[in-house]
């Protein structure tokens, strides 16, 4: 077998392989634009290439659920969330990162902790606070709830990237008479940028992916979120409104899609950043 | 009696110390904040300290669990002040000190200065902690506590009290076969999940990303785009379209892949052994993108000149491979592919969302494809199993710990040379 042969072989195979795993992967997808376009309303009726391609899911969508409510709700949410986030971790990154209090290595280690234990092993006691200080069925509980879950990670992440500014920066303008907060304000600040957007992605992203802490916190129709809503309308009435289902998701998964692609490099560098310098 | 001694011994009264000390203005705070503490809190602290030890002891006027929120909110409330007190003593007995070597005391301007300079972590770190405190360890301390009550559906306020029953959760989960089997199999299939998911979704992200990156290959960049879709959905929305198209009767897998090639309709959501199969082939859908995207960046760092120094020497592709590209991406991704591992141990979203942890299997009281974190939650949710639930929580907690302490030995981030 000559060299030549073997190297197409090699090639058709990996075009092969290649194929394959595109159809994969693309077939779910393709599979729920064509449902929701289909004229059934039942999962039996979905197919990926519809006849009689209809509109009509989408309308209904619009007319006769709160969807749009719920678009609402989970982008200021998702907003308020990470707002918040960027300033807490922020704040609290550059404590850990450059000074030395008591507390500081048993802080250190507490986060590290709570990194791993997920919150919601503790929905029950989360539900009986906020029912306690009549915070049941509000965005705010849900908010509160999503920063602090996102402080112990995200911290971990920020304190690395502030380790590697040089220290020599900060002991110059203390020198030249800077405060404490002016030089984090003008020098730490501006040089973490790249890594304080990541932070601002995550935290945008993963109250957007949560299900089960909306789920239950949130009880009325008009405060859910969109995990949430398009949950119950598959699972209610399963098949029923399943092409309902498949319309909301499409418009989820496309504007969520092309903003993931469009920021997809500071995903991965800052998931890197994150392990690698641990 | 050297000042430091006195000054520490006057600080039982705080504020007494600093005042001995000459250093007014600090004692009369040190005194207002003992007095509003005490003012503030004191009603609040005599029935949450006596409600957490109790849980009550009237029905209906007692509920046993809010006496416990209260409890856990005092024992804080208590942390904070005692906090607080240790400190205005050692303040004094510091100053003290250094009346007692001659040392002049700062002067309020001075301690106006110190406070913000010593402060100012603290400043920085308090709104988040605090935070911290009352959304993440407030909860995971009541849990904690709720393991060695016997909260449940049929002993639950206000029409009954909730007491405290010491191991009794723990040696049942034990000792009780329906409990032991469940918590076993459960178990069991959580560390199985942990390692095949997550070990198929490196495998098949590290393949794609050297198939995709010979250097022969056409139209790289759609081809990444288009695979690494899985990871732009968000994954909620992915899962729920697979429960559509696995589903036994009508989903397509059933209906449009597999009858066309004459392969009877397999029951995905009602079989165990087949949800898991779909389970483990969804999170690898789920999960491979990323790896693949991540080890890109890595292949497309390794020098060329090594694989010419490999083609030189007459290896073969393959040697290539195993020698030269899979330690390097191995040895460079290491620690995000063990938080891969640790991710998909908790992975509650495609559990629940895909077939709720079920079908249901006949002897325990765990669905098929329950992980102990679906399982934890269905046992509050569905079942109100509460204190067990909580049980289960702490077991698994003192898993991750454990794992989370032995990473901590290896890490650098807690040394603090070079540090004000």
């Amino acid at each position: 077998m000559s060299i030549k042969t073997a190297r197409r072989i090699r090639l058709t195979l990996s075009y092969l392989v290649l194929l394959s795993a595109i159809a994969i992967v693309v077939y779910p997808i393709l599979w729920v634009i064509g449902s929701s376009f289909n004229p059934g309303n039942t999962l039996s009726s979905s197919t990926i290439i519809p006849q009689n391609a209809t509109l009509a899911h989408y309308k209904e969508l619009f007319a006769e659920t709160d969807y749009l409510i719920w678009y609402w709700n989970t982008l200021k949410i998702c907003f308020i969330t990470m707002v918040l986030s960027v300033i807490f971790i922020g704040l609290t990154a550059y404590a850990f990162s450059r000074y030395k209090f008591i507390g500081r290595k048993n802080g250190l280690l507490l986060f590290l902790i709570l990194q791993m234990i997920p919150q919601f092993v503790a929905i029950l006691a989360i539900y009986i606070l906020a029912y306690q200080v009549g915070l049941l069925d509000t965005h705010f509980a849900l908010i509160l709830v999503y920063v602090g879950g996102l402080i112990p990670m995200n911290t971990y992440l920020a304190k690395n990237y502030y380790d590697t500014i040089p220290k020599e920066l900060d002991e110059s303008a203390r020198i030249d008479g800077a405060g404490h907060f002016r030089i984090f304000w003008q020098i730490i600040l501006p040089l973490s940028k790249p890594i304080l957007a990541v932070i601002a992605l995550f935290s945008f992203i993963s109250p957007f992916a949560d299900f089960i802490l909306a789920s239950i916190l949130i009880s009325s129709d008009e405060k859910m979120t969109l995990a949430v809503g398009l949950f119950n309308m598959i699972k209610n009435e399963f098949g029923n409104s399943f092409t309902l289902f498949a319309a909301g998701s499409v418009l989820v998964a496309i504007p969520i899609g092309l903003l993931f692609l469009s920021l997809q490099r500071y995903f991965i560098s800052g998931l890197t950043a994150g392990g690698t310098k641990g | 009696m050297t000042h430091r001694k006195t000054a520490a011994l006057l600080s039982i009264i705080p504020g007494m110390g600093q005042f001995y000390n000459k250093q007014f203005v600090k004692g009369f705070a040190f005194l207002f904040l003992a007095i509003c503490y005490f003012i503030a809190f004191l009603d609040f602290l005599n029935i949450g300290l006596w409600g957490i030890v109790t849980l009550g002891t009237e029905v209906p006027r007692d509920h046993s669990i809010f006496l416990l929120v209260n409890g856990v909110i005092s024992i804080l409330v208590v942390g904070i002040g005692l906090g607080f007190y240790y400190f205005n003593i050692y303040d004094a007995f510091q100053n003290g000190k250094k009346r007692d070597h001659g040392v002049k005391l700062n002067t309020l301007k001075e301690q106006y200065h110190n406070v913000v300079d010593k402060g100012f972590p603290y400043l920085m770190v308090g709104p988040g902690f605090l935070l911290l405190i009352f959304v993440v360890i407030f909860p995971i301390i009541f849990m904690l506590l709720l393991a060695f009550t016997n909260y449940n559906l049929y002993n639950s306020p206000p029409a009954k009290l909730v007491d405290w029953v010491g191991f009794k959760n723990f040696i049942e989960i034990f000792s009780l076969e329906i409990w032991r089997e469940t918590f076993i199999s459960v178990f069991a299939w959580t560390i199985i999940w942990t390692f095949t998911a997550t070990t198929l979704q490196v495998s098949v992200g590290i393949f794609l990303a050297v198939v995709l990156n010979q250097k022969e290959i056409k139209f790289k960049g759609i081809i990444r785009t288009l695979l690494i879709l899985p990871w732009a959905v968000p994954a909620f929305v992915s899962i729920l379209i697979f429960s559509g198209l696995f589903n036994d009767t009508f989903g397509a897998i059933n209906q449009s892949i597999l009858a066309p090639l004459g392969i009877d309709s397999i029951p995905w959501m009602t079989d165990p052994f087949y949800t898991k199969v779909a389970l483990i082939f969804i999170q690898s859908w789920l999960g491979f993108p990323f790896i693949m995207a991540m080890t890109t960046g890595v292949l497309q760092s390794i020098p060329g000149e090594l694989y010419e120094a490999a083609t030189v020497d007459g290896a073969s592709n393959w040697d290539k491979f195993r020698k030269i590209t899979l330690p390097m991406v191995l040895f460079t991704t290491a620690p995000i592919l063990i938080t891969q591992y640790t991710f998909n141990f908790n992975n509650f979203n495609v559990i629940y969302l895909f077939n709720n942890g079920g079908p249901a299997v006949a002897d325990q009281n765990a669905g098929g494809t329950d992980i102990l974190i679906s399982w934890i939650y269905n046992l509050t949710m569905t079942s109100a199993q509460y204190s067990k639930a909580a049980a289960v929580t702490v077991l698994l907690s003192l898993i991750i710990v454990s794992l989370a302490l032995w990473q901590f030995r290896k890490t650098k981030s807690f040394k603090d040379e070079g540090m004000i």
